[in-house]
């Protein structure tokens, strides 16, 4: 049983295809890492499933065996797809708390049980809940911010796009180990963007996959590819001799 | 005496009338306010002043001061000029009353004072005359809302009002309109700021109106007199503003900031002024105003307009009009919001009360005025 299917799945921005024929399955349950060069659609392939606007899509993506292809964004969020942005949008005047306390199905009245706080206190945002959403947040407070609306959302597909890129040491260990024991405890999938890898050392990912011109084009232990990358570059690893045909199909 | 038949409690104030002020922000518990007025149509219907600060304020009709206190007419029309036009004219010429606050020296009012000014007869045209004095030292704050009753439908409302800010004295003054679709209002004020007074004045208009045209100014003469002004305007269903809003800086170190929020929709027309004038080396200014368009029927066109007449001053402004961010909405829906909860969350996070320079306490209230506006249209 996989909790994310795509078939023939394409996206075009405009008129230039960003990614074409393009077959994976996620499994529940899982760590999943997504490497790739700048500009390779690491971005475009998450916001297409969670089914953000400009991307004209082909082919289709099931979520629990249920054609999502054609849902609006809130319906899949409904499902259980949540996604932690690369470059969150700054709202004026939408507090932190309010989108919380939406995150969690509550009233903006209500307020937040004890173990709730706590987790907000163990990201360290406390001090934010009564200000404008990543309006002057630096970029790791915004890091944390996604990840903690994505763990109030319960959701069993998290897609984080780069939640580790400009994190520091203690937080990328508060994220990484919050993540696993998240997917640990909730029996759910993620799907992770990194180019450092940095948030892996504190999980313990099975899969992973390098984007490189239009498709994904490997599939082995992420620590591997992560080292790989480190020493050669994408070049290389494209033409390594471990690529398969259908990745991250063969489990 | 026609006095003694006059209510002596909001709760005598007939059932309809009270309900319309409430809805735009009256507080029905007046022991909650240092002071209550409210004028209907022509006349000054209630007036009331808090127990505890009686010795304070004086707050009544601006007629009945006239006749109690000659010295109020060095007051009258000093800073508003009785020729700038044909709506000043008319209320020089003939107003049915207003309010008269004075505030006295080093008085600290805790509670705020409310006035309420409300049109309920059809067809009627208003003219008000309002005056407010903040003696040497004291500090007020005041909710000034006008009302039209939701029976009145067709209405003018022309209103002057002339702000007196004695040294080191400091008004914070919350100015709510909530008219209908067919109302023409003018408003025609003027503040004047003698050393370190401070003038905080926030306006809110979220109810659709016919024409409303206002510019009030606030010449900042005093040395370190400061105008803090502020609005939110939620223009919609064909309702035209011009609003805007003028800062005169004569004195030493003395500074203006002004900030506004806009929001345009439903075949809406919005003029927002703004103007801060420097005539002192030392003086400071800044103006912001962002407006957010709807849809493609609304209309907004914003003019920032700085000017200096001495070198030094330091003058500055950002403006932005735009439509909502797609970006902003899908990122609310990943959150499990409907588009449409996602708009109105965006819609309600810009009428932001944060902007205005209210205390605490005052802040959580006008918020609540937000609501209840914002939800009746
Ligand atoms: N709205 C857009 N209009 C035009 N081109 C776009 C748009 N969005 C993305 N692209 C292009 O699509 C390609 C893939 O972008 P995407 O953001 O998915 O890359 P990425 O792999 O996430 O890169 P990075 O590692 O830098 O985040 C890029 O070449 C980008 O310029
Ligand atoms: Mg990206």
């Amino acid at each position: 049983m996989y909790i994310l299917r795509a078939e023939n799945f394409g996206v075009r921005i405009g008129n230039r295809w960003i990614l074409k024929d393009i077959d994976f399955r996620l499994k529940r349950s899982q760590i999943y890492v997504l490497f790739g060069p700048n500009g390779s659609g690491k971005t475009t392939i998450i916001s297409a499933i969670a089914g953000l606007p400009g991307y004209e899509v082909e082919g289709k993506i099931f979520f629990d065996d249920k054609d999502i292809t054609d849902l609006e964004i809130d319906e899949r969020a409904n499902l259980g797809i949540s996604v932690a942005f690369q470059y969150p949008p700054e709202i004026t005047g939408v507090k932190l708390e309010a989108i919380l306390k939406r995150c969690l199905d509550k009233d903006p009245e209500d307020d937040f049980s004890e173990s709730e706080m706590q987790m907000i206190e163990s990201f360290k945002l406390a001090e934010f809940l009564n200000r404008d959403i990543n309006v002057g947040f630096s970029g790791g407070e915004r890091k944390r911010a996604e990840m903690l609306q994505m763990f109030f959302l319960r959701s069993e597909l998290l897609l984080l796009d780069e939640p580790d890129s400009g994190v520091d040491v203690d937080t990328l260990k508060l994220m990484g180990e919050q993540l696993q024991k998240y997917i640990d405890d909730n029996e759910a999938t993620a799907l992770i963007v990194t180019h450092q890898g940095g948030i892996l050392e504190y999980m313990d990912p099975k899969y992973a996959c390098v984007l490189f011109d239009s498709s994904l084009q490997c599939f082995a232990d992420p620590n591997r590819i992560a080292k790989e990358l480190r020493q050669c570059g994408y070049q290389c690893c494209i033409q390594c001799n471990r690529k398969v045909t259908r990745p991250w199909n063969d489990h | 005496m026609e006095r003694s038949l006059k209510p002596s409690d909001l709760t005598e104030i007939p059932h309809q009338i009270l309900e319309e002020a409430v809805r735009a922000g009256i507080e029905k518990d007046d022991s909650k306010r240092a002071g209550t007025l409210m004028h209907v149509d022509r006349e000054t219907i209630y007036t009331k002043i808090n127990e505890k600060f009686r010795n304070q304020i004086e707050f009544m009709d601006v007629k009945d001061a006239i006749k109690k206190y000659p010295w109020v007419d060095d007051y009258r029309w000093k800073i508003v000029d009785r020729d700038k036009d044909e709506y000043t004219r008319k209320v020089a010429e003939d107003f049915s009353g207003g309010y008269f606050i004075h505030v006295k020296e080093n008085a600290d009012i805790t509670f705020p004072l409310q006035a309420c000014l409300m049109m309920a007869q059809k067809e009627i045209e208003q003219k008000i005359y309002n005056i407010i004095i903040v003696d040497e030292g004291a500090n007020v704050n005041i909710i000034s809302t006008c009302v039209q009753h939701s029976r009145a439908k067709k209405a003018s409302h022309l209103g002057i009002t002339e702000y007196f800010l004695k040294k080191d004295s400091y008004l914070n003054f919350t100015m709510v309109h909530s008219w209908s679709e067919d109302t023409f209002v003018r408003p025609r004020s003027a503040a004047v700021l003698d050393d370190g007074a401070v003038f905080i004045s926030n306006y809110l208009s979220l109810r659709p109106a016919k024409d409303v045209q206002m510019y009030p100014v606030a010449y900042c003469n005093g040395k370190s007199s400061k105008a803090s002004i502020n609005s939110i305007l939620y223009g919609h269903t064909n309702t035209k503003l011009d609003i805007g809003s003028a800062a005169i800086l004569n004195g030493p170190e003395s500074a203006a900031d002004m900030t506004s929020r806009a929001i345009s929709r439903n075949g809406s027309e919005m003029i927002l002024r703004g103007r801060i004038e420097a005539h002192d080396p030392t003086a400071r200014g800044h103006l912001e105003c962002k407006g957010l368009l709807l849809d493609e029927k609304s209309f907004i066109h914003s003019i920032p307009e700085l000017i200096a007449s001495k070198g030094g001053a330091e003058l500055s402004h950002e403006a932005s009009v735009g439509k909502i961010s797609d970006k902003e909405i899908s990122y609310l829906m990943t959150r499990r919001m409907s588009e449409e909860d996602a708009i109105s969350m965006i819609i309600r996070g810009f009428m932001d009360v944060g902007i205005l320079g209210l205390p605490s306490q005052l802040e959580k209230e006008v918020d609540r005025v937000i609501d209840l506006t914002a939800d009746a249209s």
